[in-house]
């Protein structure tokens, strides 16, 4: 240290460590997020405050052997979750972007919109239509007289209701990772003599991972954080302890505690998947200045029609069987006379708010994904990951941080719409993060770097240069985000402002006093609407493409 | 052919900086959002004089039309009377009432919807700097939970007389509205119920209804039927029912609904509920829905009657608005309609329950202090104890 660092020693300590190992991000970058990091560990911070305020009754609840068993259990969901997601979506992606599958188009929005649907009606959808004496067995019984089949509740009913939920988090990754993906690559292998599918593990499949990867973290993190769905199949994890501490017990303590335990849990998760990502190595950007060419879709022949059933089968599991649940649930109400209300004003508060959350998740995503790829380093690596934390909590936890800190530090801010949306985006930071950050490591540095020397600011970069080029990542996250706030529930109902509704609240509101009719309708609606934003995201990748 | 990457980064469309679309986005979205009303402040006041608004009672075709009860002197009428209620109660069920409650005293209703569980949570992070003036709830046991943390106010004795000592918080902090009843669904095609029911809950241990009976150990109503049965007949006879219950396979379901749907498809062949979803099912699917109710009576510790109810918190500085929505709960106007619309048990104004439910006076419930029931944390922990749940 020279004597020039006089005055900056003892402040920059700290920041000298935090960006051990890197470049030094420029300030426009690297402030907003720390402002985002701030917001990011008032979770944390919360349940710390409320797990000091236990005694020893909390450890001694929590260090149980049984506790080591839901440990177990929630990890196998966790796992199975992650593992069946992208068995399913990995396939998908590339049959609806790669390939002269018929109907293409459908199928891209048909496949992602199992996301819109909430998972406590999912589950009840599956429990109705595949229980030991569902629809399903119904049917069975009828042509074959079979009396019952096996119980669905428990791991398999979990596992499943969980795949055909969150399988899209996957698939919409790898779908833009391969719109992206450098063609001249794959050419030049093809070139060199290795046939399609060499091509295929070598190339193409290398370049996908980091999309891969992302998809399955949210999967296994979102498996982590569900409630509805375990709830339903009565599969006890650690959601579901948080669950009956508050629900039950309203001991705010040991929920908090087993929120912790939680945090820690996803962190691994996290760890795990960086250090993944980190053995690949390797840029994932295009190795010339944009050379795509279109290329031709890959002709399926005979395997079309395996092809066709194999989405039709994922299409009809995981949005057929809903909807058609909704949809008889709204006709036998609407025959037996109930009054059919399609809640306009709740919609319009449902896209109004989930359109503020997706916008304000993007910009507050957008400088932690810079940070993750262009300054990989200490700081940005931490930030990152605190940003999963939000994903992983139940919402009702992160909820009552947020009441905790507006009722006691910000009164201004409580039961405010601004309020609400920081909630989604502790909430929801990851699912824009990754897609930021999956088109960010496709886009070359050097254009950047050549803009910089060619005398922009940083801020000058960032806005012309490097924002254009992750525009479909830009567009791909706020989707998931409209997506994900459309169907948010505890949080919405905690935190928004007095007489606040949205479509999510009045189907719980609806399904929670058994009014399957009243609650199917908006259910339905819910679904239309989530569907626009995922239209247009598909429409988009399109023109791009022809 | 059209390159994507070329053409943004042509100098061309470094000129369209895309900052003005996410502006216009935004402020669509805060457009969206001013339009619905949400976050515009409340509706102007009436002016002074003004008769009372009735468009809600009158878009409310459900609800008798108000009583006698004439509007009550508005001494405050210069400045805007507004209540906020935090409900744990679904808005499905109770909308309409709170709303009639707003057209009839020309006070502005703002309303905070969510489960009581989330609600007497956030209550209790809150705490003396809520902004509610009331709280209404579901189950005792939350109640119970809220005034034990000293957040209610005591309720005028007045009030409080207009309701069965049973059916109200001993200390005077909260109110029961109505009562829900504890039962027993069956399945009408697999039980005779003049033949096949036991005269107690504590029957369903024996080995005849083994793998038969559904429950749902994570219910709050259950839970607060446990904490009854400690009540009554203390831990010991709680803890060798629930480990009873348990090994004779009694299937786990996650709260009433799922569990009044499947006994009614035959999964089971009784399940432990509150008597009303069956009511709801029958209005929804008719007659030829397969379950049934039935009242076990006896004084016995399954026939337990909850209570949803009021409390005023202390940290209200709108105490008479709330004390007047109190006993409006209490009137007949409101127990009418719990007893019509939500098909529960009236507690007051001398109302008598819908349909073909049997009156609350046969229903014999067991003799178990209502606000005894905030002692969840202790059932919980038995539950866990017991295994019935981890």
């Amino acid at each position: 240290m020279t004597s020039g660092d006089r005055f900056g020693l003892i402040p920059r300590a700290p920041l000298e460590w935090l960006f051990e190992g890197q470049a030094r991000p420029p300030v426009v970058v690297w402030a907003p997020a720390a402002v985002v990091a701030a917001l990011l560990l008032t979770a944390p911070l919360y349940l710390a405050i409320r797990t000091l305020g236990a005694g020893p009754d909390a450890a001694d609840l929590i260090f149980r052997a049984r506790t080591l068993w839901v440990v177990v259990r929630t990890i196998a969901l966790m796992a199975t979750v992650m593992a069946g997601c992208i068995a399913i979506a990995a396939p998908l992606a590339w049959l609806t972007v790669r390939t002269d599958l018929p109907g293409r188009g459908f199928w891209r929005v048909a496949t992602m919109l199992p996301l819109a649907l909430p998972s406590y009606i999912v589950g009840f959808t599956v429990a109705v239509g595949l229980g030991p004496r569902g629809i399903l067995q119904g049917w069975l019984e009828a042509a074959f007289g079979i009396e019952s089949i096996p119980s669905i509740y428990g791991f398999p009913g979990a596992a499943f209701t969980l795949i055909i939920i969150s399988f899209p988090y996957v698939l919409l990754p790898v779908r833009a990772a391969l719109w992206n993906l450098d063609v001249s690559l794959e050419e030049s292998a093809r070139a060199l003599g290795r046939d399609r599918w060499q091509t295929f593990r070598s190339v193409t499949l290398p370049m996908l991972r980091p999309a891969i990867l992302a998809g399955g973290l949210l999967t296994a993190l979102y498996a982590l954080s569900d409630f509805g769905a375990v709830a339903i199949m009565r599969y006890e994890t650690f959601t579901w302890s948080i669950f009956v501490q508050y629900g039950a017990a309203l001991n705010r303590t040991l929920a908090a505690a087993w929120s912790l335990a939680l945090i820690v849990l996803a962190l691994g998760v996290v760890w795990g998947e960086n250090a993944a990502r980190n053995t690949g190595g390797g840029r994932y950007y295009r190795s010339r200045g944009g050379a795509t060419q279109r290329t031709a879709p890959v002709p399926l022949g005979r395997w079309r029609w395996p092809a066709l059933a194999y989405c039709a089968s994922i299409v009809l599991l995981a949005l057929g069987l809903p909807l058609a649940v909704l949809l008889y649930w709204t006709i036998r109400g609407v025959t037996a006379g109930e009054p059919l209300e399609l809640l306009w004003r709740a919609a319009a508060n449902s896209m109004g708010v989930s359109a503020l959350a997706a916008i304000l998740t993007v910009i507050c995503g957008a400088p932690i994904a810079v940070l993750a790829v262009r300054y990989p380093g200490r700081f940005s690596r931490w930030l990152e990951r605190l940003g999963f934390v939000g994903f992983a909590l139940p919402g009702i936890v992160i909820a009552l941080g947020l009441v905790y800190l507006g009722v006691n530090y910000a009164p201004w801010l409580y039961q405010s719409l601004a309020m609400l949306a920081i909630a989604y985006v502790t909430l929801f930071l990851p699912a824009a993060v990754g897609s930021l950050r999956a088109s960010l490591v496709q886009v070359r540095p050097e254009f950047e770097d050549a803009a910089r020397s060619l005398g922009r600011r940083p801020w000058q970069v960032l806005l012309t240069i490097t924002l254009p080029l992750v525009r479909p990542g830009i567009l791909t996250g706020a989707a998931l985000v409209f997506l994900l706030t459309m169907k948010e529930l505890p949080a919405t109902l905690i935190l928004s402002p007095i007489g606040f509704t949205t479509l999510a609240s009045s189907i719980w509101a609806a399904a929670e006093e058994a009014y399957f009719a009243r609650a199917a309708a908006p259910a339905l609606l819910l679904v239309a609407i989530s569907s626009i934003p995922l239209a247009c995201i598909t429409a988009r990748e399109e023109r791009r493409q022809e | 052919m059209e390159n994507p990457i070329m053409n943004s980064i042509s100098p061309r469309s470094l000129r369209a900086v895309r900052l003005p679309v996410v502006l216009a986005l935004s402020l669509l979205a805060l457009s969206l959002i001013g339009c619905s009303g949400a976050g515009s402040p409340p509706a102007p006041a009436p002016a002074p004089t003004s008769v009372p608004p009735t468009p809600a009672a009158e878009r409310e075709p459900t609800m008798p039309a108000p009583t006698s009860t004439p509007v009550p002197p508005t001494p405050t009428a210069e400045r805007e009377r507004t209540l906020i209620v935090y409900s744990g109660r679904s808005q499905t069920l109770v909308d309409p009432l709170l709303e009639s409650f707003g057209a009839q005293t020309g006070v502005t209703v703002r309303v905070k919807y969510a489960g009581s569980a989330a609600t007497a949570a956030t209550l209790l992070e809150e705490g003396d700097k809520t902004p509610a003036d009331v709280v209404f709830m579901q189950d005792p046991g939350s109640l119970g939970i809220l005034a034990d943390a000293g957040m209610f106010a005591p309720l005028p004795s007045a009030t409080l007389d207009k309701v069965d000592p049973r059916f109200r918080s001993p200390a005077g902090l909260w109110v029961g509205t109505s009562g829900r009843a504890r039962t027993v669904v069956y399945n009408t095609d697999a039980i005779n119920p003049a033949t096949d029911l036991p005269p107690s809950i504590l029957d369903f241990t024996k080995p005849e209804w083994n793998g038969r009976v559904g429950w749902a150990p994570r219910n709050g109503s259950f839970q607060a039927f446990v904490t009854g049965l400690r009540a009554q007949l203390g831990e010991d006879a709680a803890r060798a029912w629930l480990v009873g219950m348990r090994d004779n396979g009694a299937v786990e379901y996650p709260k009433n609904t799922p569990i009044v749907a499947a006994t009614a498809a035959g999964e089971v062949d009784v399940g432990f509920v509150n008597h009303y979803y069956l009511e709801r099912f029958l209005a929804e699917q008719g007659p030829g829905f397969g379950a049934r109710n039935y009242f076990i009576g006896n004084g016995d510790p399954g026939a337990l009657v909850l209570v949803a109810g009021v409390g005023i918190l202390s940290a209200s500085d709108n105490r008479d608005v709330a004390a007047e929505f109190v006993d409006f709960m209490l009137s007949a106007t409101a127990q009418q309609y719990f007893a019509s619309e939500i098909r529960e048990y009236p507690v007051a104004a001398g109302i008598a329950p819908a349909g073909e439910l049997p009156p609350l006076e046969s229903l014999n419930p067991p003799n178990v202090d209502l606000g005894s029931l905030s002692d969840l944390e202790g059932t919980l922990k038995l539950l866990q104890e017991t295994g019935v749940l981890p």
